[in-house]
């Protein structure tokens, strides 16, 4: 069965993946660009994260070489690591401003 | 190897010293561990060994490149002591990250891998958006931590999608293999291949803060604290240029005419933006963070070279611009923190109430503008002379020294105000004497690296 898997990934034309995991990861930088709330822009920021995800899954399929997987494990790792600080962060500014819109946060100008 | 060892182990062992009630231990005991560190870091000279199935390489390259950042951080903590002062409660938490933190950067100039690349980058910055808002009452420190990681972590999205369509083009992430992959020049493959470059490019010109990703750059490090925003423009800045070289060098020597435009435009505006920038701040550190950007322009001119000199000049440059930085960060902190201000006004008169810390700050100054006698005159001749060795990027060469001249204009600002405008009851600075030891090592280092480029100059 887990043999298979590779082939399945196979049956659509690695074209397809490509241009499927672009169009997420431009949705996803198109969301950090137009939102103001920090957690819908973080949440923007996982699918771009995610989008690469897929990518190099299906790439490593159709090369069959694993580093690629390898490294979706590494992204994975690092992306829990910083929705811990990047959500402690929001909380403190929560809990300072009773908001996490990034616009109301403006003080740092010359 | 043993470096990145032992930061990891050090910093575990200062994380759990910080359960003890007195803070006083902390700052000898992190002291002790940077310079154990340092020393092991040299026994890896002329002793190139991979690690990892050839993920890791500790070669000549990486030993300079992590004695600059240990170094750095050596310098830099020592200011740290009105923390211990005020009982900070979270002191050893501090020092355990800037320790975290270094593993991070170490593993960004031995890299042999992409995955290090990216693990590195992000160890490094996860450490930095922490430590950005440490200051956690303060809204500034609050905006500024918010801004560094959404940012942040929106461009290691970017750099991620540039390594992922260079695998798919070359089918590795090893940077040597990479490097040699045949990319056919047409098709599918090869416009994964350029856009991966190009994306890759954008990622890390966002970390060492190359114009037009510099737009973060002045905020952030304004709101940071003083003493981490100086670990950001020195540290994360040489790692930043260290892993930036290593990877063209290694993994796109080949594609040079694809890269080399985009990358004179970066330069180019970098240079403009930081100097200009700087011209108009009222705020001294954001005049220093302007300057940061300069700086990084100054930086990747020696990568633009693109030659058997390029290394070192980078090395002396990372050295030059770290050491006077960590002064004149060190100097604004200590009068930021008695006077509670940073514009140029808190500055006036502190030649007559503080002398020494006038002169550190003065000769930091004269280094960062590029004046003959110290370190940073060596620094900008050593890029310059490797960009002449092509003789048609003399035009990069000229618009370089004119803003140099510019650069003279704003770091004196802060020498007028310390020397020519009076003191308005302004009192004393209350120094401490390590901390004044340490001032005085800086400005030796930083006149003696001027006198004697030859030192460190030609290691690499």
């Amino acid at each position: 069965m887990m043999n298979q898997i590779p082939e399945v990934i196979r049956t659509v034309p690695l074209e397809y993946y490509l241009y499927f995991s672009t169009a997420l990861f431009v949705i996803g930088v198109i969301g950090v660009l137009t939102r103001r709330n920090a957690i819908v822009i973080f949440m923007c920021v996982e699918l771009m994260l995610n989008s690469v995800n897929l990518l190099l899954t299906a790439l490593s399929a159709y090369r069959s070489d694993p580093n690629g997987q390898v490294f979706v494990f590494f992204i994975m790792a690092v992306a829990a690591a910083e929705v811990c600080v990047g959500l402690a962060i929001i909380v403190m500014i929560y809990r300072n401003i009773r908001s996490t819109d990034v616009q109301l946060l403006n003080y740092l100008k010359w | 190897m043993t470096s990145i060892i032992l930061l990891s182990v050090f910093g575990i062992i200062n994380l759990f010293v910080g359960f003890l009630k007195s803070n006083r231990i902390l700052l000898p005991l992190a002291l002790l561990f940077l310079a154990v560190v340092f020393g092991a870091n040299l026994f890896n000279w002329n002793d190139t060994q991979s690690y990892f199935n050839n993920m890791l390489t500790i070669d000549n390259y990486a030993v300079a490149f992590t004695g600059i950042m240990v170094l750095s951080t050596l310098l830099l903590i020592p200011f740290s002591q009105r923390y211990i002062d005020t009982k900070d409660e979270n002191l050893a938490e501090y020092y355990s990250l800037l320790l975290f933190s270094l593993v991070g950067a170490v593993m960004m100039v031995s890299y042999e891998n992409l995955i290090m690349l990216f693990v590195g980058i992000e160890i490094l910055s996860i450490s930095m958006y922490v430590l950005a808002g440490s200051d956690k009452k303060s809204l500034r420190s609050n905006e500024a931590a918010l801004k560094y990681f959404l940012m942040g972590s929106f461009f290691t999205g970017v750099l991620l999608f540039g390594m992922v369509m260079i695998y798919g083009a070359t089918g590795s992430f090893n940077i040597t293999e990479i490097g040699a992959a045949q990319v056919s020049a047409d098709g599918v493959t090869n416009t994964m291949f350029v856009l991966g470059l190009l994306v890759t490019i954008i990622g890390i010109s966002f970390k060492i803060s190359a114009a037009p990703f510099h737009f973060w750059t002045p905020d952030v490090y304004q709101g940071t604290p003083t003493l981490f925003t100086s670990y950001m423009s020195t540290i994360v800045k040489t790692a930043g240029v260290a892993a930036f070289y290593k990877l063209m060098a290694s993994a796109f020597a080949a594609s040079y005419t694809t890269w080399f435009p985009t990358l004179i435009a970066i330069t180019v505006l970098t240079l403009v933006v930081g100097n200009i920038g700087a011209v108009v701040q009222k705020n001294v550190k954001r005049m220093l963070a302007y300057s940061s950007i300069s700086h990084a322009g100054y930086l990747l001119m020696s990568l633009i070279a693109f030659n058997e000199r390029s290394d070192s000049s980078i090395f002396f440059y990372s050295l030059a611009y770290s050491t006077a930085t960590i002064a004149a960060f060190g100097v604004l902190k200590l009068v930021a923190d008695q006077r509670k201000d940073e514009t140029f006004e808190a500055f006036n008169g502190l030649g007559r109430t503080n002398p020494l810390l006038a002169f550190a700050m003065t000769v930091s100054m004269m280094s960062l503008a590029g004046i003959p006698l110290t370190a940073g005159f060596f620094a900008k001749f050593f890029v310059f002379a490797s960009v002449l060795e092509d003789a048609n990027l003399m035009w990069l060469v000229v618009i370089a020294v004119l803003l140099a001249a510019v650069g003279i204009y704003y770091y004196f600002k802060v020498v007028i105000a310390m020397y020519m405008r009076p003191a308005e009851n302004q009192e004393k600075v209350g120094v401490n004497s390590f901390t004044s030891f340490t001032l005085i090592f800086i400005t030796i280092l930083t006149i003696l690296l001027g006198i004697v480029p030859a030192l460190v100059s030609d290691i690499l």
